[in-house]
């Protein structure tokens, strides 16, 4: 499709990302990361999962650059022996994947929530967002703590670690659907008294396909707008998680409980092991949210009409 | 039914009629703004907009009735009425002899694509995010399922002909047109369909003059190839009085005059047609005194009691303030609802 | 003998990212006291942003690129800011088309009035109240002592428009500019509206720039008019006589393509096609491709605004 390619390059979108350098130098970041973290088992130069590579006698060395540093390690181990730069990159990989799922499961639940609530309106209305306020006065760290001491006398510790990730991923799932929700039934009610609606009524449509085919399709700005800043909270509570001892266990570490099991030997001397997974976390979360700061601001309509 | 509008009119065969509809919009919201403290006690109090009042009415095949009307007056309410889009409070919609305001979604197909719609602003009337192509696939898809491709294909490209708009340009969207094109490629969807009977909001309210004149144009020319019948929703005189076969005069939710076009431009009757058509303001015509109405509209929340018009009529007196007048046929076949012309108080 | 306002060959541009677009060009007429003159075109015309234009409110990327805009004999085009404010909403004022757009909803109307009379004289707060009375009356709204108290929100659209006229009115302006004043109105109200501007500049002996699409309108309010098309004025003289008797085609068109000039049910004259965007404007006459008398000349050069024989100034190559 030559035309859309020569559309898209002439679209106000492109010309005005290539004339932010801040966007554009957060796009190459963020897509830098994110190859990281698909690739990990390709560039990581050892598998920390694998026990065969871990050697006790090697743990806390600190980054090669120190005198009792080592070339094989470039950013020194963790406590347990563990190359840190390798960890790290795994530990993207799987706070990515627990933020991208959390934020697929938000966003699932939340327009299939906000689109009934604000096209079919009323008592729906009143009674899904209802829930929606509910759930939001949870605290989700309440509620992971709750779900994890469950799942865990239910299924033992051994089992636990199998099923982290999906398990955040439905805690933090859970906790922030009403945001998409929210911001859904907000720009539902908008369109709904569109003209086009009322045209595809006219039709004879029938309410569900006007609200996929019709309604949906244009309140996808917004989506793709919340989506960049709720993947970096996803990521967030993931780590805050994971740092509280409620989310990845330590034996598949994620950037958060890297951050944590550094943390018990910071005063030590072993700097390394907290700062550098801290510092990766701040970096992607920061181009993530710079990236949806500009977002916000091209596709908002009342900026930018198109 | 004695006061149905085209009584006196050669038989002819009605293609939609409204029968006694009335559409109230409640407009308090929930419960806790309904409450309100009134002498000291807690009070549940609704309020509803009364957009549409009683109003009986029917059009004829082949004819274009034109529904005139200020701001505010129920006229486009009528519209969607009419068109189901919003269920009547009560009363009857008929089309040909079918009842259609109570049907359901499936039993109501049939009727849908028979009667179409064009709507005010070409901006918000076609979705976005849909291709021309698309837009006019969309309903020909629906409701010919057997249709195959190639007569879909041929039909788009037939109606978009008709239209005045470039088939090869079916692949793009609507911000790529301007608002005439846009306008146009709302009656190509209309008309995809071949429906009998066509229901124009404001089609071209929010169009240059210019441009208006194009769509007028097409308008007309697509009534007469087809054989198409309007209901033409608008606020614009002299659009009216080109193209409209009877007129329908709406004031306050309420019918106050339905006459033939030629009829009323010459011999407007109820005080309200007066004043609004002397205040169209006519090219080249040296400014003629028009009629000056006292005080304001009133809210249609808050109806005043008997002729809705009592308010800022000079023919008012007491019995129009106490008792709604009826629609009642003339001897020149208009029907005015003022009890002023029926007592022949007002002045010729 | 000088005039009240002269408008002298103004051009404004807008500095876009695509390049510069020039959306009005060599744009000139004058305005004496008590005059009434109309500026038509269609949307994109620039009749928007020549009323701008006179009192300097062009927003950036835009800017006044050349002519002259003389005010009782004073150029005004390039007077500072400062300086212009003391003209602008005070000797020449402007009136848009929504007034709800210009009138605050969480100020009383009686506060709003006493504000802007406020910014422009240094008067006691009775003298003020006296005059905010006074114009409320000259606007023909009843009781207008207890009207003051009360929000924008509970007026109607036509009383509002009345009190955005009261308010431009508050400082005596010599001129008001007016653009599509009635536009968001309905008819009967309108018919009021134009009444009350036409008496307005009897009375005061105030000129008035009405800025509309409607030829039906200029055509009862003005003495003399404008039309514009795709930023230029391309014919202009005696409302009557343009009227009656256009030169050019495109006025000829607009007026003959207007319904109600005709029997009813007659196909309408169309204009074909539609005015060219203002960074597509075809060589020589910008109305060539949608004329139906054009000739060669027409597409090559474009034709000066000369005076023609009727006595209106039209820019047409053709004689008649």
């Amino acid at each position: 499709m030559k035309n859309h390619m020569t559309r898209f390059r002439e679209s106000y979108f492109f010309y005005s990302f290539k004339r932010d350098k801040v966007a554009m130098a957060s796009f190459f970041i963020l897509l830098i990361f994110l190859l990281m973290s698909a690739s990990a088992p390709l560039i990581s130069p050892y598998d920390p999962y694998d026990s065969h590579n871990i050697d006790i006698m090697n743990s806390e060395m600190p980054p090669s650059w120190y005198d009792e540093g080592s070339p094989e390690f470039l950013l020194g181990t963790d406590n347990m022996g563990r190359d840190l730069l390798s960890t790290m990159i795994y530990g993207l990989r799987i706070s990515v994947l627990i933020g991208i799922g959390a934020v697929l499961l938000q966003a699932f639940i939340g327009i299939l929530v906000g689109l009934t609530a604000g096209y079919v309106g009323g008592k729906v209305d009143a009674v899904l967002m209802r829930v929606a306020d509910i759930q939001f006065s949870f605290p989700y760290l309440m509620v992971a703590i709750f779900i994890s001491a469950i799942f865990q006398i239910l299924f033992g510790i051994g089992s636990y670690e199998k099923m982290a990730v999906p398990l955040l991923i439905v805690i933090i799932g859970l906790a922030e659907w009403p945001v998409y929700a929210r911001t859904i039934r907000a720009s539902v009610m908008g369109e709904k008294n569109k003209e086009y609606v009322e045209a595809a009524r006219v039709i004879g449509l029938s309410r569900p396909v006007i609200m996929i085919r019709h309604v949906l399709p244009n309140t996808l700005t917004s989506v793709m707008v919340i989506s960049t800043i709720q993947v970096a909270n996803a990521v967030m509570s993931e780590a805050a998680l994971s740092f509280l001892g409620l989310g990845m266990p330590v034996t598949m570490p994620s950037l958060g409980s890297l951050i944590k099991s550094g943390f018990e030997y910071i005063f030590s001397g072993s700097w390394w092991i907290t700062i550098f997974p801290g510092l990766f976390l701040i970096l992607f979360v920061l181009v993530i949210n710079l990236l949806g700061d500009w977002l916000r601001d091209v596709l908002n309509p009342k900026l930018y009409k198109g | 039914m004695s006061n149905k509008p085209d009584e006196n009119l050669p038989t002819r065969e009605v293609i939609l009629s409204v029968n006694r509809v009335v559409k109230h919009f409640d407009i308090s919201g929930g419960l806790l703004d309904q409450l309100k403290f009134k002498n000291g006690k807690l009070m549940r109090q609704r309020t509803t907009v009364k957009a549409v009042n009683d109003v009986t009415l029917s059009i004829n095949k082949g004819e274009t009735l034109s529904v005139v009307g200020e701001s505010g007056c129920g006229k486009s309410t009528l519209a969607r009425v009419v068109m189901g889009l919003y269920p009547p409070n009560s009363g009857e919609i008929y089309y040909r002899s079918h009842r259609i305001d109570r049907l359901s979604h499936e039993k109501m197909l049939p009727f849908r694509k028979k009667m179409q719609m064009i709507f005010q602003d070409p901006y918000a009337s076609l979705n976005p995010r849909k291709t021309v192509q698309q837009t006019l696939e969309e309903p020909l898809r629906f409701h010919n399922p057997a249709m195959d491709t190639a007569s879909v294909e041929h039909k788009i490209a037939e109606v978009m002909e008709q239209v005045g708009v470039n088939p090869a340009w079916r692949g793009r969207y609507p911000h790529e047109f301007s608002g005439g094109q846009r306008q146009r490629i709302s009656i190509a969807r209309a008309l995809v369909l071949d429906p009998e009977f066509i229901v124009a909001d404001e089609p071209v309210s929010a169009l240059d003059v210019s441009i208006q004149a194009q769509i007028l144009n097409l308008l007309m020319d697509a009534g007469r190839d087809r054989g198409l019948t309007y209901l033409f929703i608008t606020h614009d005189l002299s659009v009216v009085q080109h193209i409209s076969t009877r007129v329908a005069v709406m004031y306050l939710g309420t019918l106050c005059e339905v006459a033939r076009a030629d009829e009323m431009f010459i011999r407007a009757r109820h005080p309200y047609t007066r004043a609004l058509l002397s205040a169209i303001p006519k090219i080249g015509e040296t400014r003629a005194k028009h009629i000056k109405l006292k005080g304001e509209v009133p809210t249609p929340v808050n109806l005043p009691t008997g002729c809705v018009f009592h308010g800022r009529c000079v023919y008012a007196d007491a019995r129009c303030s106490a008792e709604v007048p009826k629609l009642t046929a003339l001897d020149s076949g208009s029907f005015v609802a003022c009890h002023a012309v029926e007592e022949g108080r007002e002045i010729k | 003998m000088s005039h009240l306002l002269e408008v002298e060959k103004l051009e404004v541009k807008f500095a876009l990212r695509s390049g510069d677009l020039i959306a009005i060009n060599d744009v000139s007429f004058t305005l004496d006291q008590g005059e009434r003159m109309g500026i038509v075109g269609e949307s994109g015309a620039g009749k928007s942003v020549t009323g701008f234009a006179i009192i300097n409110l062009i927003s950036k990327p835009g800017l006044i690129s050349g002519g002259r805009i003389i005010f009782n004999g004073r150029e005004i085009s390039s007077l500072p800011d400062s300086e212009m404010r003391k003209i602008r909403g005070n000797r020449i004022s402007m009136i848009f088309q929504d007034p709800m757009m210009t009138l605050n909803p969480v100020f009383t109307i009686g506060t709003q009035m006493l504000e802007t009379l406020y910014a422009h004289r240094d008067i006691s707060r009775r003298d003020a109240e006296k005059i905010v009375l006074e114009k409320l009356r000259k606007v023909h709204i009843p009781s207008p002592e207890k009207r003051l108290s009360q929000y924008p929100h509970e007026f109607s659209g036509g009383m509002r428009q009345r009190i955005i006229i009261a308010t431009s009115l508050l400082t005596n302006p010599a001129i008001i500019i007016a653009d599509e004043p009635t536009t968001a109105l309905d008819v009967t109200i309108q018919a009021e509206i134009m009444d009350l501007l036409q008496e307005l500049c009897d009375s005061e002996k105030m000129g008035l720039i009405l800025i509309t699409h409607d030829l039906g309108v200029v055509s009862q309010v003005t003495e003399k008019m404008a039309v514009m098309y795709a930023g230029k004025i391309i014919e202009s003289g005696k409302t009557s006589q343009i009227v009656s008797r256009p030169v050019h085609p495109y006025t000829m068109g607009l007026i003959k393509s207007l319904p109600g000039v005709l029997k009813p049910g007659e196909k309408l004259y169309q204009i074909p096609g539609m005015m060219p965007n203002l960074t597509e404007i075809p060589p020589g006459c910008a109305f060539n491709p949608r004329c139906e008398i054009k000739e060669d000349i027409c597409s090559r050069e474009e034709p000066p605004l000369v005076q023609k024989e009727s006595g209106v100034l039209a820019a047409c190559h053709l004689k008649n």
